[in-house]
């Protein structure tokens, strides 16, 4: 295990990872006198120049709106945000651009399908089967349609060491069930879920599989087709591109059967105060003006990592988390939360007789940006039997160096809270 | 390391460890709850009053060692207050870790909390407790919350 991780990294030289630190420009700040030594990309990732210019470019040069006009700038912008469109494709591996619907973020995507595609075929009775590693944003959506239809939520436990528990996965997926929702990337253990059997049996059951994604992107290779999934949702904050937009990908005879999530302009065909017919997908989904410096933005982070590849980085992210790993078990007291075999670039852990935010303030005060908390899954923390934990969580552009200087702070934390 | 020593300072890590006043108060007039959502953390205060004057305060649960700090402490200062000095030495004390511009008011022993204006993102933690003592004085039933 260790060799092929020592070897993979030999692929990736620090020379190259400096070279991905300089597109960065927010890694040069410094906070209380420090350079910044950033360990906070599971809540969001830095922007490369290249995201930075291209919404600068598209403000600058062609600002105007979407499929509405006949104007020069109009075309222009039009033909960015569908190009974006095709980008999200070929990223995801999707059959069509039309399966790409762009929405705020993974929160809103999940609350898309809860509301247009569980929302309308569930029963009184019927189940949603979700896990008990899930963000909020993959509970909450489902508590409401559940309220609102009289479904129930299932969920499927997790070990000790934070993997999903397959056989007892495999017995609650049962005649009843309607729709899985499982993360990819655990945000608070860094759990790599085994997507693709998570998919074959539910597809043996017929059962559709909402994926979120939020956490994986960014750290590995996603093929919607290989994985045969139904929908998959992901943020762009987190994979380097800009807030405030997100992408749902899902399966065209899915989406044509879906009713629209919101009304407005653009996801009509025609409107007479009788009836309105409405636009096809993924116009349909997306009503009113969207962020079209969002979405450009997103199309140029999907270009730099692809131009990295997401193999390099998962070779890189994975010598990163082996080495935090080693390194951390000197710090006395320190406890890993999230030791699953399979993980990708998130360390969760506590220290005995810290909180979490201490432990954050003190590493601030380094220089070194963590989260400290529950991180949005208070369901995990409660299955540990602990308040939160502090989690740093890398990037491609994070360093051993990095590395290093979290330990040091750790071990900083410890001095000033002996045992 | 010496401005962390301001917000860490040795009373604070001294009530972290030991906290006073940490209990239930059996036979306590009020008593309500806190909660800080950013950080899951709860606590509850509980107070006897009698004839307009605190007699007994504790508190069960909180956190991190600013909040569980400063939640001992409060419960030293506010033994023997009158109930309507609490809403002035709470905004005294809130000017304090929130570094709000005028002159100091003499705080005492919780004065060592003042270097929290430093680190905004802590606020909430040491007032967590005060919040909810107010909360405990109108008979709240709901948890307060820091939000
Ligand atoms: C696993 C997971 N799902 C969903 C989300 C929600 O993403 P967003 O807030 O961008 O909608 C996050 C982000 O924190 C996440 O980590």
């Amino acid at each position: 295990m260790k060799m092929e991780h020592d070897v993979l990294h030999d692929r990736v030289s620090a020379v190259e990872v400096k070279r991905w630190r300089d597109d960065f420009p927010a890694l040069r700040e410094k906070v209380h006198g420090r350079r910044l030594v950033y360990l906070d990309n599971g809540a969001t990732t830095q922007k490369p120049q290249a995201v930075i210019d291209a919404e600068t470019e598209y403000y600058s040069h062609y600002n105007a709106n979407v499929h509405r006009a006949v104007h020069a700038l109009s075309e222009r912008a039009t033909e960015a945000y569908e190009a974006a469109r095709r980008k999200v494709q070929r990223f995801l591996n999707a059959a069509e651009s039309e399966e790409i619907v762009f929405v705020r973020g993974t929160t809103e995507a999940i609350n898309l399908v809860a509301q247009s595609h569980a929302r309308p075929r569930l029963e009184p009775g019927d189940e949603i089967v979700i896990s008990a590693m899930e963000h909020h944003s993959n509970i909450v959506p489902w508590q409401m349609v559940c309220a609102q239809t009289a479904a129930v939520l299932k969920v499927v436990p997790i070990n000790d060491a934070g993997e999903l528990e397959l056989e007892a996965y495999e017995r609650l997926v049962g005649p009843r069930t309607r729709l899985v929702a499982i993360t990819h990337v655990s945000n608070a253990l860094g759990s790599i879920v085994p997507v693709a059997h998570i998919i074959k049996v539910a597809h043996e059951r017929e059962v559709p599989v909402l994926l979120d994604g939020a956490q994986a992107v960014s750290h590995l290779p996603v093929d919607v087709r290989a994985l045969d999934c139904d929908f998959y949702a992901f943020s762009g904050h987190k994979i380097f591109g800009p807030t405030g937009i997100g992408v749902l990908y899902g399966k065209r005879r899915l989406l044509e059967a879906m009713p629209p999530y919101q009304g407005g302009g653009d996801m009509i065909r025609s409107v007479t105060f009788e009836e309105t017919q409405y636009n096809e997908i993924p116009y349909k989904f997306e009503a009113g003006t969207p962020n079209i410096a969002g979405v450009v933005g997103l199309g140029a982070a999907l270009d730099y990592v692809q131009g990295i590849g997401l193999d390099a980085i998962a070779a890189h992210e994975g010598d990163l988390l082996n080495h935090a790993t080693q390194e951390v078990t000197a710090v006395p007291g320190l406890r890993i939360i999230g030791t699953a075999k399979e993980k990708a670039s998130i360390l969760s852990f506590t220290l005995e007789g810290v909180h979490p935010h201490d432990i954050g303030t003190i590493l601030d005060h380094q220089g070194v940006a963590i989260r400290a908390g529950h991180h949005c899954a208070m369901p995990v923390m409660q299955r540990y039997g602990i308040s939160g934990t502090a989690r740093a969580s890398f990037a491609l552009y994070n360093t051993r160096g990095n590395v290093d200087a979290l330990v040091a702070g750790l071990h900083k934390v410890r001095e000033l809270f002996p045992r | 390391m010496s401005d962390l020593r301001e917000i860490y300072q040795e009373v604070i890590f001294d009530h972290y460890r030991a906290p006073r006043n940490c209990r239930a108060l059996a036979g306590a007039s009020h008593k309500a709850e806190g909660y800080n959502p950013l950080c899951g953390d709860k606590v509850v205060v509980y107070l006897q009053i009698d004839d307009g004057v605190i007699r007994d305060a504790s508190f069960e649960g909180v956190g991190c060692a600013i909040s569980t700090a400063a939640a001992s402490l409060m419960t030293e200062a506010l033994k023997g207050k009158r109930v309507g000095d609490v809403q002035i030495l709470f905004e005294s004390f809130h000017d304090m870790v929130t570094g709000a511009p005028g002159v100091p008011q003499a705080l005492g022993k919780l004065e060592v909390l003042a270097g929290v204006r430093e680190f905004p993102s802590r606020v909430k933690c040491a007032t967590l407790a005060w919040h909810t003592v107010l909360a405990a004085l109108k008979d709240q039933r709901e948890p307060v919350s820091t939000e």
